[in-house]
């Protein structure tokens, strides 16, 4: 452990420290979890849908890919997405004609495409059981006002579902900002465990980078606990309790 | 297509097989030792006692709190950097510190004691209180109380989210891979490395965690079942059911 003088200049913003690597790395990984949520919020619903439609072959595809994605490690997964994510994603675009051969999938999209996939499954699930929860007679009311399914999906369905999922929709935000620290192992983005890597290896101190890198991940995990049990009551107004 | 199975199925899943001791074996120890470390934390947890609950609080915390890598990182790396200077380097222990395999069982462990602390301590508050006070009626001591109701009932009580927490740790084992540990995972990375195919054994070691899973699946609900045996019996009253599953 350095001494408290030298603590502080190694965690200086600029050349000499490593706070401004820190900080950036801080901010990649929030943007990491905010798109791969957005993205994961999309399977899920997608999901969800295609296990309560009623439909037998869509509920097959639903249920193997959570039953799927939710056996296996997320950090094998990672490995497994990122790399066949992107040269799939490259054949795609290349071949229906939208980019050139030498086009390039970002690191960063590929890392959004993987972590949105796999929570993806455990989104739909909780997602399924949220929209089974909001009482039958709520959308009986809405189709008897002669509502068209989307406005039914975005003023009645919508809404009351989240109350239902904040709890579980809350608790993948926080297990997806962690879990955007396994991008680390494919090594081509700047997150923040990959910047505390980086300092670590670099000056060989490697507690005192370590204990840096988990004291921003708490930060990060405190400041959204208390965002939660905002958006939880807020969520809940006019609930009888 | 023919050669990726043929490729899996004699190259990379004999190889993977051998492996999975070394999976099972970082689950069950971490699971033993993390969920034995976990009784005391949730009672402190519990305790009205600053100097107990604040602690066992910031315990939790920090183990929820950050990414299970980070710990990993930091014990293997952060600990294997600080031991060797001192008496350890000499000690019986030092040939055990030298292998990245006890390192993730540290880190496991630990990790496991503040999620199943934090189950433990929500179970330990729904245990009814009429049965605790049966108990002291009795002339139990409080040790007594706690070994015979308290904790029982609590471990009863909590077991199916116990259960889940025993397949995410056995999932969260493959982090160990990125500590040099040749689990199923490391191995498949190896692999990958010495014949430069990059998804057969992914693919293959993916189809080893289903497999697991699916029988640790089966064994916990064997084991919640005969647990509960006693509760089988259509129960008296429908709230009574849900507090057994609680």
């Amino acid at each position: 452990m350095p001494d408290q003088q030298s603590a502080w200049s190694l965690l200086a913003y600029g050349d000499t420290g490593w706070g401004d690597e820190l900080l950036r790395g801080l901010a990649l990984t929030v943007q990491i979890s905010v798109c791969s949520y957005f993205v994961g919020f999309c399977f899920g619903l997608l999901g969800a849908g295609a296990k309560l439609h009623g439909n037998r072959i869509l509920y097959r595809i639903a249920d193997v890919y959570t039953t799927l994605i939710r056996a296996v490690p997320e950090l094998l997964l990672i490995l497994l997405l990122y790399y066949s994510g992107t040269s799939a994603l490259k054949a795609v675009l290349v071949g229906i004609g939208i980019a050139g051969e030498d086009i390039q999938i970002s690191g960063f999209a590929a890392a959004v495409g993987a972590l949105g996939f796999i929570y993806g499954a455990y989104m739909t699930e909780i997602l399924r059981g949220a929209i089974l929860a909001v009482p039958k007679g709520q959308m009986e009311a809405a189709r008897s006002f002669g509502m068209r399914p989307p406005l039914r999906f975005r003023r009645i369905l919508f809404p009351l579902m989240l109350r239902y999922a904040l709890p579980g929709m809350g608790n993948q935000w926080l297990n997806i900002t962690k879990d955007s620290a396994l991008i680390v192992v494919v090594g081509s983005v700047q997150e923040l465990l990959n910047a505390g890597s980086t300092a670590a290896g670099a000056t060989k101190l490697y507690l005192f980078f370590y204990s840096v890198t988990a004291a921003c991940f708490l930060f990060l995990t405190v400041a959204s606990m208390l965002v939660l049990a905002m958006l939880e009551k807020r969520v809940n107004r006019g609930m009888r309790r | 297509m023919i050669d990726a199975l043929t490729f899996i199925f004699t190259i990379v899943l004999p190889k993977l097989l051998q492996a999975i001791p070394v999976t099972l074996g970082l689950t069950v120890v971490s699971c033993v030792v993390g969920n034995l470390m976990a009784v005391p934390i949730a009672m402190a947890r519990i305790s009205p006692n600053p100097f107990l609950w604040m602690p066992s609080y910031l315990y939790i915390l920090l183990m929820r709190g950050t990414p299970l890598l980070v710990q990993i990182y930091l014990i293997y790396y952060g600990l294997g950097q600080i031991l060797p200077g001192t008496w350890v380097r000499h000690s019986f222990l030092w040939p055990y510190l030298r292998d990245g395999f006890w390192y993730a069982i540290v880190a496991l462990s630990l990790n496991t004691a503040g999620y199943t602390g934090e189950i433990l301590r929500g179970a330990i508050q729904a245990v009814p209180h009429g049965e605790i006070e049966a108990g002291k009626a009795f002339g139990m001591s409080p040790w007594l109380v706690l070994r015979r109701i308290t904790l029982p009932r609590a471990i009863r009580i909590c077991l199916p989210t116990m259960s889940t927490e025993t397949i995410l740790l056995l999932k969260s084992t493959s982090l160990a891979a990125t500590i040099t540990v040749m689990d199923v995972l490391g191995t498949a990375r190896w692999i990958q490395k010495q014949t430069f195919r990059i998804y057969e054994p992914l693919i293959a070691a993916g189809l080893i965690y289903v497999t697991l899973v699916f029988i640790l699946t089966r064994l916990l609900n064997w084991l919640e079942r005969s647990l509960n045996k006693d509760r089988d019996r259509p129960a008296p009253s429908k709230s009574l059911t849900t507090l057994g599953n609680a």
